[in-house]
């Protein structure tokens, strides 16, 4: 199984990867976007991001990814890198939690970055499980993060996904989400 | 809803003669996204892989850093530095031998004229004896057209090195 951009590997072929859908921010900002109807055709779905929100007084927040508008049953795990220390967690929430995208006190024009991959996403007999690899760098702080969710409420295909800022109202001009399907 | 295949190769390389740099340049701005695929081999020992965008040379990037060394897992940054790190941070590269170390850089929404740029990497350094994840920040707005590997200090990237560029495009 390959998964680009996550998993090396130099035997890509470009007709396994699809853009689906994207959605990059206007002015004014948006409280989240959701991507509906996705097709149950590929074997796992990839979001790359550039993302910044308007959570107040923080350099930093995180992504709220929820899936078939469930708001329960999700379970989140990261291992994270501060420029100090590394550190692990792992909590139980509304949704699964995308480290980082930066806030309003990051320096403008800087934005979080991420790839996110959901697994296995038509499945009908398991959970879905997410893996990230997500951070940003504000020269003199910034977190880089390997995470990992759990979505346990039902095994049901994923049809939609919702993200949104997790701590803030608006996701800030400029971010972007794209979603693609990946073939087997 | 699905607009189409995407993930197209753009250009790549393997060294055949050892080289200081390799430059991928005139890259087109009808992508959304860049991954930078590289396998790489030292031709000194203790150096990192490196990258920079379009010549810049300057004080003007900064990382952060998550890394595991085989015995703890830490964490460090360096700010207005004049490099963006691939792979090799506790470990150098391989300099000798069959092994490589492998890097997966991932730069989002490198073609927009309003952001700095942020890259996301994986750094697979088991025969030099790290493993790593970066997020590099590069503080200019401009798009990014070139992309320059290198290592640190005087090394050269060895022969047998490859380096495949790819680009995605949004719908």
């Amino acid at each position: 199984m390959i998964l680009p951009g996550v998993i090396a590997s130099s035997g890509v072929v470009a007709s396994s990867f699809e853009s689906i859908a994207t959605s990059t921010v206007g002015s004014g900002g948006v409280a989240s976007v959701t991507f509906s109807s996705i097709p149950q055709t590929f074997a796992h779905l990839q979001i790359r991001y550039i993302g910044r929100d308007n959570r107040t007084s923080n350099t930093l927040d995180t992504i709220l990814l929820q899936f078939n508008s469930s708001t329960t049953s999700y379970y989140t795990h990261y291992l994270l890198g501060n420029g100090t220390t590394a550190a692990a967690n792992g909590f139980s929430g509304s949704g699964i939690e995308i480290y980082r995208i930066t806030g309003p006190s990051a320096t403008s024009g800087i934005f979080g970055a991420g790839v996110v991959d959901i697994l296995n996403y038509t499945s009908t007999t398991n959970n879905k499980t997410t893996r990230s690899l997500a951070g940003a760098d504000l020269n003199g702080s910034g977190e880089i993060v390997l995470g990992s969710g759990l979505w346990y409420a039902t095994p049901a295909a994923i049809s939609s996904v919702k993200l949104s800022p997790t701590n803030a109202t608006l996701f800030s001009e400029f971010s972007s989400f794209a979603l693609y399907g990946i073939k087997a | 809803m699905a607009a189409g295949a995407t993930y197209t190769p753009i250009a790549s390389t393997t060294i055949g003669t050892a080289v200081a740099s390799y430059t991928f340049s005139s890259i087109s701005g009808s992508y959304t996204d860049l991954v930078l695929i590289a396998s790489v081999q030292l031709s000194a020992s203790g150096q990192s892989f490196n990258y920079q965008y379009n010549g810049d040379t300057g004080t003007n990037y900064s990382l952060t850093i998550l890394k595991g060394n085989g015995t703890s897992a830490t964490s460090d940054r360096r700010s207005s530095i004049n490099y963006q790190l691939a792979a090799g941070w506790d470990a150098g590269l391989p300099s000798s031998g069959s092994s490589f170390a492998t890097a997966i850089i991932n730069i989002n929404n490198y073609s927009n004229s309003t952001t700095y740029k942020t890259s996301i990497c994986r750094g697979s350094n088991a025969a030099g004896g790290d493993v790593t994840s970066t997020v590099c920040l590069w503080r200019n707005t401009a798009a990014i057209t070139s992309i320059t590997c290198y290592s640190g200090a005087s090394a050269n990237l060895a022969v047998g090195t490859t380096l495949a560029l790819y680009g995605i495009a949004a719908a």
